[in-house]
């Protein structure tokens, strides 16, 4: 066949995760070919491998027929294969032209002699042959993303790329910047470019995409034509059989009575008009895709990003939340994604982690700390919570990841807090520590405490969750109980695109979203 | 049609970035002017002609050092070595003169030399060995500074200045005013003209040769500059290496204007260099800065504690306003970053 890029039975490990397992891709000079799964699904890795920014631990790739070895970024860039990342590689402080040519510079005379109007022009040729209005002159700080990614692809261009890899390339895009890109798309796709598309918006695939491989967990499961095959089947391909399929093990029915509701929260463009309610003793699953806004909520109701309307009850009682001290005062608890950033004082021990949110409880007069009550305290949540430490002294970086993440848990709970918001729970931690984790959390729920979970594990929602609320940029697509909730119908809420709902609602859609 | 659509972007694009890039430059000229006014209005001593060449003069040694700096903090490093490195190449350019009697020319090769061995090694360490630039030049200050001393012990027995009793012409290169002998009415000394010669050649390095892009780029954002496939620790070794480079010429110009190699002068150098800097906008989280922004800034700190002492504002206070200045200028940039 005419493939211009194949990649056979591609394996790769990360300590703890088996990333991608005997992995299957190929890509033919002049088609965009989508690469869709959940989150974690090996996508990203896949295509790092093949630009050369991660290392295969084995399988083969061969491009234009031939076997190649890719083991820097350096290299996929001489073979002609160039990505575009997520995060932007460029320097803000440069022009547009210098970005470009970054590590290429054309000299003259003396050879340290910087030739800026011969990289002009050669940007500006470039553009030109891109049908882009932008001038090569102009700092990248100064440019909107939507620019700044035309820029990479510059730049992967001036390489003379024959793969170009885009990782979610409209994340952050409006829809006039959405088509501006897929026109030029298009064009680089009609001069013979092989085009890899990872994105999660998949009513978008319809119209960029020729041919949509899908993967899940690290395996390949199948590619269809993307003209053709129905955005449900994709779906279902992408959620399938879970591997570990297990019991649901849901604590007893939560209270009816409200300890915390939203009303109408607004944030810029990433929480649009957000309203729940949660639950005396009930785990509330926030699903939805990265980028879909439940961190924002979560970090909104918390007072860590300032609001532009909403109203927030805690008890039935209005409550204002202008920074993190207040939702503690509430009694609210806000268990980070990266713990390692925002949850834990990494080089400080166990002990002073746990009495870390609630010092001024163990102040003896004049700022004294009182040792043997944090001692007593500290040592009360090891045994509650069962921490795996040698010892209170123990510094919290040398722990595990489970338990580190208990160790926040303790936190909070001396803290005294009862609305406890986990974001990603169980992100980075093994199998094993993972199922203690769902333990704590319906052990915390039985005791009256009432939990927010935001998680991307499809299986872990379902598995922990009373009711569950599906987030899809910034709104709240659905909402489902434990008992009707499938992975299938979380996927249809978690892609629904307001304005791609559908085409009578469409046009209403646009432009109230204009005017917002 | 084309190219007048391109020409128009052009002109608009031209325009914002003159305004950006010119802001910060206004901002510290401005405050240049305002002080000069100030204190020509309050002092009738302050606007004469020996006063602003005072002022000039004063200006250089700091400026000098503030020159290779600003290549340094923009590419987010620091560079806290500059002023023993200083006196160390003081001491080489004394040594090789004054004692050793080799000719003048080669006396100043080895000062500069000094400062540039020293900052190849500040540039080594911070590249090579993975140490954060401020522990690796301030481990670099402490040693320029203990040599400068260890110098004169091992050669006279005891630690004391090395004076160019031999060769007063040394003396020459700096105090002399080549401008002067052609207008008599400006005996600015030379060592302003090197100054003034110096920052030429360090905005050419800075705007028009790789060197200088390659500051700006890890400045910016060093991982995509490594991804580039740039050579990073070896761009960044030779960017301390042209720091330590200025370092000794201002060794050779301290050494000349005090006609001797003071073992025990340098320490707080450093400071005032990054000051200057810092005040002529550079950033120090890297990534911009500008020659002109630092060469402004040196001398509004000189024509500071110039213009205070004439006030006969004790040294002390000086210090504690130009303190505040620092303070200030940084904030002003801040809030003019957050304006725009």
């Amino acid at each position: 066949m005419n493939d211009l890029v194949l990649m056979e039975g591609i394996n790769k490990a990360f300590p703890g995760v088996q990333a991608l397992n005997q992995a299957h891709f190929d890509l033919r000079a002049g088609e965009v070919h989508a690469l869709v799964g959940e989150n974690g699904a090996g996508k990203s890795t896949l295509m790092k491998i093949l630009a050369g920014v991660y290392s295969k631990d084995s399988g083969r790739i061969v491009y234009r027929g031939k076997e190649v070895e890719i083991p820097n970024p350096r290299a996929a860039q001489d073979l002609g294969i160039s990505m575009i990342h997520q995060e932007l590689n460029l320097m803000p402080h440069l022009t547009v032209a210098q970005n470009v040519f970054i590590g290429r510079e054309p000299r003259r005379g003396l050879s340290f002699l910087l030739d800026d109007d011969k990289i002009n022009a050669q940007t500006q040729t470039l553009f030109d042959a891109m049908h882009l209005r932008l001038d090569p002159r102009v700092r990248v700080a100064d440019l909107t993303i939507a620019k700044q990614q035309m820029v990479e692809i510059a730049k992967a261009l001036s390489f003379q790329a024959q793969v170009l890899i885009m990782d979610e390339p409209t994340a952050a895009l409006t829809e006039a910047e959405i088509e501006e890109l897929f026109r030029i798309i298009r064009q680089l796709r009609d001069r013979g470019v092989g085009i890899v598309y990872i994105s999660h918006r998949l009513e978008e695939l319809k119209q960029i995409a020729d041919r949509i491989t899908v993967m899940r967990d690290g395996r390949y499961v199948g590619t269809e034509d993307a003209r053709t095959v129905p955005i449900e089947r994709i779906i279902s391909m992408m959620v399938g059989r879970t591997i570990y399929e297990s019991k649901p093990e849901l604590p007893e029915r939560p209270s009816q009575e409200v300890v915390l509701e939203v009303r109408g929260l607004n944030r810029g463009n990433v929480i649009k008009d957000v309203s729940f309610q949660l639950r005396k003793g009930e785990i509330l699953g926030f699903a939805g895709l990265m980028g879909a806004g439940r961190t924002e909520v979560a970090r909104a109701i918390f007072g860590a990003d300032p609001i532009d309307s909403g109203e927030i009850y805690v008890h039935g009682k209005k409550v204002e939340i202008r920074h993190p001290r207040d939702a503690v005062r509430h009694g609210i608890g806000y268990l980070s994604e990266d713990r390692k950033r925002f949850g834990l004082a990494l080089s400080m021990d166990v002990e002073s982690n746990i009495v870390l949110a609630s010092f001024e409880k163990f102040l003896r007069p004049l700022g004294v700390v009182n040792t043997a009550r944090t001692r007593e305290t500290g040592q009360h949540y090891v045994e509650a919570l069962a921490i795996k430490t040698p010892s209170l002294q123990q510094r919290v970086k040398n722990l595990s990841g489970g338990t580190q993440q208990k160790v926040v848990v303790g936190k909070w709970l001396t803290a005294n807090t009862d609305i406890l918001i986990f974001d990603e729970p169980t992100r980075g931690i093994d199998v094993g520590a993972k199922s203690e984790i769902y333990h704590l959390l319906n052990d915390l729920a039985r005791q009256g405490k009432s939990i927010i979970m935001i998680s991307s594990e499809l299986p872990e929602i379902l598995r922990m969750s009373h009711r569950i609320i599906v987030m899809c940029e910034g709104r709240i697509t659905g909402e489902l109980t434990a008992a009707e909730a499938t992975q299938e119908r979380i996927m249809t809420y978690a892609t629904q695109r307001r304005v791609l709902v559908d085409t009578g609602e469409a046009e209403g859609g646009v432009s109230s979203a204009q005017e917002g | 049609m084309a190219t007048r659509e391109a020409s128009a972007t052009t002109r608009l694009s031209a325009r914002t970035l003159f305004r950006s890039e010119a802001a910060q430059k206004l901002l510290a000229f401005g405050a240049l002017i305002v002080i000069f006014i100030f204190f020509s209005v309050v002092s009738p001593f302050f606007l004469t002609r020996d006063n602003v060449i005072g002022i000039l003069l004063a200006t250089a040694v700091n400026g000098i050092l503030a020159l290779g700096v600003t290549f340094v903090i923009i590419t987010a490093g620091i560079d806290l070595s500059v002023g023993t490195v200083m006196t160390l190449s003081a001491m080489t350019t004394a040594v090789a003169i004054a004692v050793w009697g080799l000719p003048i020319p080669l006396g100043i090769l080895v000062g500069l030399l000094t400062g540039g061995v020293a900052g190849l090694v500040n540039g080594l360490v911070i590249s090579r060995m993975k140490i954060p630039p401020f522990v690796a030049t301030l481990g670099m200050m402490m040693m320029a500074r203990g040599l400068a001393l260890v110098i004169p012990a091992a050669l006279f027995g005891s630690v004391k200045p090395v004076y160019f009793t031999d060769t007063p012409v040394f003396n020459q290169i700096t105090m002399g005013s080549v401008i002067g002998s052609v207008i008599p009415a400006l005996p600015v000394p030379n060592a302003v003209l090197i100054l003034f010669g110096a920052a030429l050649i360090a905005s050419f390095i800075l705007t028009k040769t790789i060197l200088g892009r390659y500051a700006v780029a890890i400045g910016s954002n060093e991982e995509a500059t490594r991804l580039s496939g740039v050579n990073v620790a070896n761009w960044k070794t030779a960017i301390y290496a042209l720091c330590g480079l200025f370092s000794g010429l201002a060794g050779v110009v301290i050494a000349s204007r005090l006609n001797s190699a003071q073992p025990g002068l340098g320490a707080g150098y450093e400071l005032d260099a990054i000051a200057a800097v810092v005040i002529g906008g550079t950033s120090l989280s890297g990534g911009e800065g500008t020659i002109l922004g630092t060469l402004i800034g040196a001398f509004l700190m000189s024509t500071l504690t110039n213009g205070l002492r004439i006030l006969g504002v004790p040294q002390e206070w000086q210090m504690v306003v130009t303190g505040a200045i620092v303070i200030l200028a940084v904030y002003l940039d801040i809030l003019r970053r957050r304006a725009r």
